[in-house]
Order: structure tokens, then sequence, then C-alpha cells
């Protein structure tokens, strides 16, 4: 079968074949016991120095994750979102990433904006309530962290569409070929911005991968309310391929979005990853999960964690003692980092509410910035902010 | 010395129980242990220390509940105390803007001091380090935009505080909220009610004969009369002559929610109302056809007791007017929809006050429903020369235990529950036979399937 797209420096409609099918069979890597396996299309492409730096970044991001929920229970935070159980897919899909690529989070992706270099810090202003965003987007090749459930996958969409009108895509240049990843979970799977997402990339074959952290819960509904298929298996219904993996194997994750991003680049359209993964913690630290979950559950899953398989790993390959330790002393150091630049961080300025309206100098805004300052200004003021 | 506010740790809660201290005075904390459990509208949580260092003081005793931002353990060390940057900075905030204010204006002070609690960060800090003089207030002029703030203000201010119900009580009794004297900034139902009822005296008209009287030493008397008369008699006569004997059973009526459900899309069913009250009804008359004696009658005269022939179904329906209780004849030969059509049509003569005093006689067995109310349960009391009567509780989401019991499949999920009680006039039938009736409804309501075993 053949479908028309539009594809840019082309006028005309070309057809395409209708991209690889739908697998619903969980691809693994590293198995929970620390054991590597062969798979048939896919390969984990590093070596095992980079296994210890994806190791590196699994073990700082649940630091920041365990020391940013410390802070809320301390009365620093509003609220915050764990990724604790999630730290593989995040870290995997996100150092799959290249310089020219562009992520869109949930407000949940910590370890995606690691691996993106944002400073941990950065992202606690947002749950500290001083703070709209925290990071420039076009920086970091991260947008803000979104709170509606499953926008983020439409302005990837939108996104990678103008990748396409860049003529970004599918130019055989390495350093010039981008994709958008659309990061959600299984709950923003049933919103209809999801689906309208996903009928737009499709129609347009636009370069986005759409990275689905299956972690079984949307807030307190179960996954089985969700769908009764395996999510990956939507994908067919629009006409791209899917591929489901081990959301805690860091090794399969890379090798998976590493591939669907590279489709993309290529120019032969989205692609859905489902990420089997588990949401450890509670949805926020306003929730309490032993209300609507089995602590089983929870125990048949901590048997399947992220980290501990590639540590299991590691040691089988004789990573000497001080790599462990000098990296537990690099945590504790990134955690006091946070700690404290959590309490330093500075009350907001109203005023820089005007600037991130438009990306250019509106008139009317100028004036209301301006009688705004002029009325903040006419307080006593020690602090800065009004 | 540092000392630990009670955070508010679930966006917005306003205070805590502190359930379990996981340490105690002379302890060395780190940063991030676990020093107590507190427990808030929303859930148990576990407080992490936010200092390090010995513990000096618990604040707060368990089981006590306290308010977001009071202070609940102080940590300090033997090397000085390890403070870190907001607690210090919070202190000298409070102590510097607190002391501006009692040295420049000591007015402000005692108004400033409610604290506010905020979000995150500080605990609760005092108002008055967020309420800035602003700059020459009472000498030069203020500048545009603070002027029409205040002149806004001073619209605002005009207009008594009141919520919508509140304003609307005050206007139905034709008063104004200016003239209501109030302690706070707002008036509340409690002062518009005080105002009304001081100056009752003056307007009162003549009261219209029908209604409630004020007495003179200010209670209300009510003539008993019409329907009220009739249930006061039913009653007395009812509870002291037929022995009453309660028995109830809670259960599992899921299947039957979901039968209702399907019941409501079936096409056939598309004009009438099917509710959870239909299927009981049904149960009634099946459970009836195998304890007859449930529907049957004392005869005092005779000294016999009188099996009757057909089912007529009384349901109890709670009106304007007062407790009637019509009854549906030959409800046991009915079908399903021939019997929600009875219903339907029982409910709204009884709503619109159309039922006749022949559709209330010949009672042979009753059903009331006092679900609708939001209870669980009640003994009800016997229709007169009736011998069981069926009480509904409301139906209502519950955690029950599923599964095989000890099985894997073992648990505890939210199922629809409902409490069914049913009275029974032990002159005519014993425990026995009441049991065995309450039973057969339940195992029906629980499983609509078994009604063909009957």
């Amino acid at each position: 079968m053949t479908v028309p797209v539009h594809t840019p420096g082309s006028e005309t409609a070309r057809p395409v074949t209708t991209p690889s099918t739908v697998d619903t069979e969980l691809v693994q890597l590293l198995t929970p016991e620390g054991r590597r396996v062969e798979h048939e299309r896919y390969a984990f492409d590093g070596d095992d120095e980079s296994v210890r730096s994806l190791y590196r970044d699994l073990l700082l991001v649940r630091r920041v994750d365990h020391e940013a929920h410390a802070l809320q229970r301390h009365g620093e935070l509003g609220l915050w979102a764990q990724c604790l159980g999630q730290e593989a897919a995040q870290v995997g899909s996100g150092r799959a990433l290249r310089s020219q690529d562009f992520a869109f989070p949930t407000y949940r992706e910590h370890g995606v904006a690691w691996c993106r270099g944002i400073d941990p810090a950065k992202l606690l202003g947002l749950f500290r309530g001083v703070e709209l965003g925290g990071w420039d987007p076009a920086e970091t090749g991260m947008a803000l962290y979104s709170i509606i459930i499953g926008a983020q996958t439409m302005h990837a969409t939108g996104y990678a569409m103008a990748l396409q009108r860049d003529g970004a895509v599918g130019t055989g240049d390495p350093t010039r070929d981008a994709a958008a990843l659309a990061y959600f979970g299984d709950g923003a799977s049933s919103q209809g911005d999801v689906h309208e997402a996903f009928v737009w990339a499709s129609s347009f074959n636009a370069p986005v991968v759409f990275f689905c952290q299956n972690n079984h819960w949307a807030i307190s509904v179960p996954l089985a309310r969700q769908s009764r298929t395996p999510l990956v298996q939507r994908a067919a219904g629009y006409g791209f391929g899917g591929v489901r993996v081990d959301g805690n194997d860091v090794l399969a994750v890379h090798a998976v979005t590493q591939a669907a991003l590279q489709r993309a680049r290529d120019g032969e359209g989205p692609t859905l990853v489902e990420a089997v993964t588990y949401r450890m913690g509670a949805h926020t630290t306003s929730d309490d999960p032993t209300r609507y979950r089995d602590s089983a559950e929870v125990e048949a899953w901590r048997h399947r964690d992220p980290l501990a398989r590639v540590e299991r790993y590691l040691r089988e390959l004789d990573t000497p003692e001080s790599f462990f330790t000098d990296l537990q002393t690099e945590a504790d150091d990134l955690g006091a980092h946070l700690r404290e630049a959590c309490r330093s961080l500075p009350e907001p300025d109203l005023g820089a509410l005007f600037d991130g309206v438009y990306a250019d100098a509106h008139p009317e805004l100028a004036a209301q910035k301006a009688e705004y300052l002029a009325y903040r200004d006419s307080f006593d003021t020690e602090g800065g902010a009004a | 010395m540092s000392e630990f506010r009670l955070p508010d740790v679930g966006e917005g809660l306003t205070e805590a129980e502190v359930l379990t201290w996981h340490v105690a005075v002379g302890d060395v904390v780190e940063v991030n242990q676990t020093i107590v459990d507190i427990e808030t509208a929303k859930s148990v949580v576990e407080l992490p220390s936010p200092f390090a260092g010995e513990v000096t003081a618990l604040l707060v005793p368990e089981g006590t509940t306290v308010p977001v931002g009071t202070p609940i353990i102080a940590i300090g060390g033997p090397t000085g105390p390890i403070v870190p940057d907001d607690a210090s900075s919070l202190v000298e905030g409070e102590a510097s803007a607190d002391g501006e204010e009692s040295a420049e204006e000591p007015a402000v002070q005692s108004a400033g001091e409610k604290r506010e609690p905020v979000l995150v960060g500080y605990g609760v800090r005092t108002a008055s380090t967020r309420r800035r003089r602003r700059k020459g207030e009472s000498a030069s002029a203020p500048s545009e935009p603070v002027e029409a703030a205040l002149g806004r203000v001073a619209t605002i201010d005009r207009r008594a505080l009141a919520k919508p119900p509140v304003r609307k009580l005050a206007k139905d009794h034709g008063v104004d909220l200016l003239e209501v004297p109030c302690d706070g900034p707002v008036v509340t139902r409690a002062d518009v009610e005080a105002f009304i009822a001081g100056r009752r005296p003056e307007p009162q008209a003549a009261a219209p004969t029908s209604a409630p009287v004020a007495a003179a030493d200010g209670d209300t008397r009510i003539p008993v009369k019409g329907v009220r008369k009739a249930t006061a008699q039913a009653m007395v006569s009812s509870a002291f002559t037929a022995p009453h004997v309660t028995e109830w059973v809670t259960l599992d009526v899921s299947a039957t929610m979901e039968l209702v459900e399907r019941l409501k899309s079936d096409r056939r069913f598309a004009g009438v109302k099917v509710s959870p009250t239909l299927v009981v009804a049904k149960a009634v008359c099946l459970a009836l056809t195998r304890t007859p004696e449930l529907n049957a009658s004392w005869d005092e005269a005779t000294q016999e007791i009188v099996l009757k022939r057909s089912v007529n179904l009384g349901v109890a329906a709670a009106t304007d007017r007062g407790l009637v209780v019509p009854n549906i004849p030959g409800a046991d030969r009915m079908t399903l929809l021939e019997l929600a059509e009875a219903l339907g049509e029982l409910t709204a003569t009884a709503r619109a006050g159309r039922t006749q005093p022949a559709q209330m006689s010949g009672g042979t067995f009753t059903i009331t429903n006092v679900g609708v109310f939001g209870v669980d349960a009640g003994t009800p009391i016997l229709n007169p020369g009736e011998t069981g009567i069926l009480c509904v509780g409301q139906i209502d989401r519950r955690p029950w235990v599923t599964g095989t019991p000890g099985g894997a499949d073992e648990r505890v999920e939210p199922r629809w529950v409902t409490t069914l009680a049913v009275s029974f006039d032990h002159r005519v039938v014993d425990g026995q036979q009441g049991s065995r009736f309450l039973a057969d409804v339940a195992s029906i309501l629980r499983d609509p399937a078994l009604a063909l075993t009957f």
C-alpha cells in the first residue's frame, strides 16, 4: 500500500511504502540478572565504557529524583513527580538523541533533562513555584515540562513538520538531519491530543518518535483500563511502525530509540516506541499509591530494577570498586548541590513574566511591563519580588 | 539550632497529625534521614530531616494535630548548629521585617501579625513580611496605577462581604447586609439570623392558621393531622402489637447494578425507569414463593394466620405530605417490565400527592428504601396487618474481599455494596423463615441469575 505524502524539497506528492510493521515482542538486551542477550534486529552499539557511563547517568538521575522528593518533604518544593523506576527508559532514550534533535517531555522526564545537559537544579524552580520553565529550550534541545497530559505530542509533531520544511530531514548529512522525540505515558495514550498527533505525524510522515513510557499507572487508573491490547499495537492503526522494548533495560531502550530516531532523520517517518516500565513511586508527592495498588505488584517490579541489572553486569566485568564508591561520592555532592541550589533559588521577578510571551518585542506588552514596573517600584523592596 | 517546620506535603494542606517519631532527643540525624511519620488529610507521609545534627527537642507530641508551619523538631549539633541557608534567612527575614515595622509603623504590626500559610520553602511566614509599606504613601501623592487600585478597593469596600446564600437570605428578609453587625470581615449566616431574630418583634404579621405556630415559650407547635396522624397511629399499633425481630445482611450487589445498566439499554425497557429497587421488588416476590409465611397476616379475632393468595407489594414513598405506602396488587404475577411500569406509576402518583386510600390498603408485604436518604440500614416497623418489611440501604462503593478464600486471586476490590434489613412479626414466623427469606433475596441480588432457581 502506498500513501501520498508531502516532503520538503518536492512540491509534488511522492509515494512511499508503508513503514515497518508493529512488533509486540519485547526487545531486551540486558536481563534483570545482568546478562547480555542478543536480539536479531537491535544491538547496543557502545562498549563497556559506555555502559559504565550509562550507569553513572542512571545513578545520578536517581539521586536527583530522590533529593528533589526529599526537598518536597522538607517543605522546599510544592510538588515533585518522581521518575523512580523509569530511569532506564529516560536515560536510554535521552542518550540516543543528537544535539540537533529536540525532546518534548512530560513533567517527569528528569532523566531526559539530565541527558540534555540541563543542571538538575533548574528542574526545581517550576516545582517551587518560582519559575515558569527553568531552561532555554532552544539552547538545550528540550522543550519545557508540559503539565497538560499529552499536549507535547502535538508540539513534537508540529516541530517535526517544521524540520521537514526547513529541509533538515533525509539529506544524508548526519550533522543536519534531525528528529523530534515526544515523551508521554500510558495514561496520555487515551488523550485526544495524542491521537491527533499520531494522525498528523502519519499523514505528513513527520520525523517524530513517539516514546511512550508505559509505567502501568495513570495516577490511580491501571493500564488495563487504558487499553485492551499492548499500546504499541495502536501504531498499526495510524500506519506507522511500532516497537515494544523493556523500558527498564537501558541498553535495549538506547538501541531501539536510536534506530527509531535514525529512521525519522532519514525521512522514513514516525515510530511508536512502547517502553514497558513501572512507576515505582507515587504519581506525585501529593499522591498515596498504597490506596489503589497492590504492594505485591510493586515488589515484583523491584526485581526488574533498571539500575540493579547494570550494576550486576558491571560487577561481573570486574569493574573496580572505586568506580562505585567514586560515583557514590559524586552523587552525594550532587545531592548537596541540589539542596543548596533549591534553597537559594531567587524569588521570581514578576516583571520577567512579560518577556516570555512573544519572541519579538511587542509594543502593547512593553507598555504593560513598564506600567507594572512603575507600580512595583512604588513599593519599598528589599527582595526584588513584588 | 534549626527548627523544622511542618511542611505542606500535599498542595494546599493546612494541618497534619504527628503519628510516630522515629528519633528521640539526643539522637544524631543525617540529612534526609526519616524522622517522623505524619498523617495528612491525604495520606501518611514520612518526613526526612532537612538538617544534620543532634536532636535537641521534639516540639510536637505524637497524636497531636498541628497547623502547617508549626516547628516540630529542633536539631542542633555539638559543634554548633548546622543551619543551612533557608532556615537562617527565614529567621532573619522575620526579625528584620518585624523590627522595621515596630520601629516605623507600630500600628500596622498588630494587624499584620496574622500568619499566612504559603506553599513552599518557608513554612509559614507572617503576613507582615509581605505587606511592604509604599514609598511616601502618607506624604506624597500616589502614582496613577496606585490611585486606580485604591479607587477599586474603595468601591469594593462599600459592599459588605458575604457568601451568595447569605446574601439571598438577607435579601429574602429585606435585610441590608451593611447594617448587620459581624465579628470578622465577612457577614455570616449566623450574623444575619441573629440580626433577623433581633428585629423580629415589630414586623411580625398574623401567622397563617394552618402553619406552625410559635408558642409563647418560643417552641414551635405543629398540629398532628393528616398523613402525620395516620402514620403515628399505624406505627403505634404495629410496634406495640406485633413483636418485631429485625435481621440484616450486607452484600455485594455489583451484579445487580450491572443488570440494571443492561436493562436500561434494552429497548423494551426504554420507556420505564429501571432502578435497583425494581430488581429488589422482583427478588422479594420470588423469595416469597419459597417463604409464603412472610406474605401473611395475623388475625387476632379468629386466632388464625392468613397466608395471602397474592403479593400486594407495598412501596414506602416519602412525599411532601409525609410517608405514604401504596401497593402494587398482584406484583408476584407480573413480568419485570410490568413491575417496572407499576412501580413507576406508583411513585409518580405518590409524588404528585394523588395516591388514593384504596391504593394504600390491602398490602401484604412492604419495601422501604432508606438508601435514598444516604443511610446504610434501619430497623423498619411493619405496616400494620403485614408480617414482613424489607429495608434497603444505600448502595455504595465499598472495599470487598473477592476471589477464593486464601487463594492467590483473593483481594480487596471496590464493589457496589448495600445492607438489607428485614423486620418480621414473630407471632407469625420464626427466625428460620425470616432468615431464609432474607438470604433468598440477598442471593438473587448477589447473582440475579439465581432467580432461575425460584
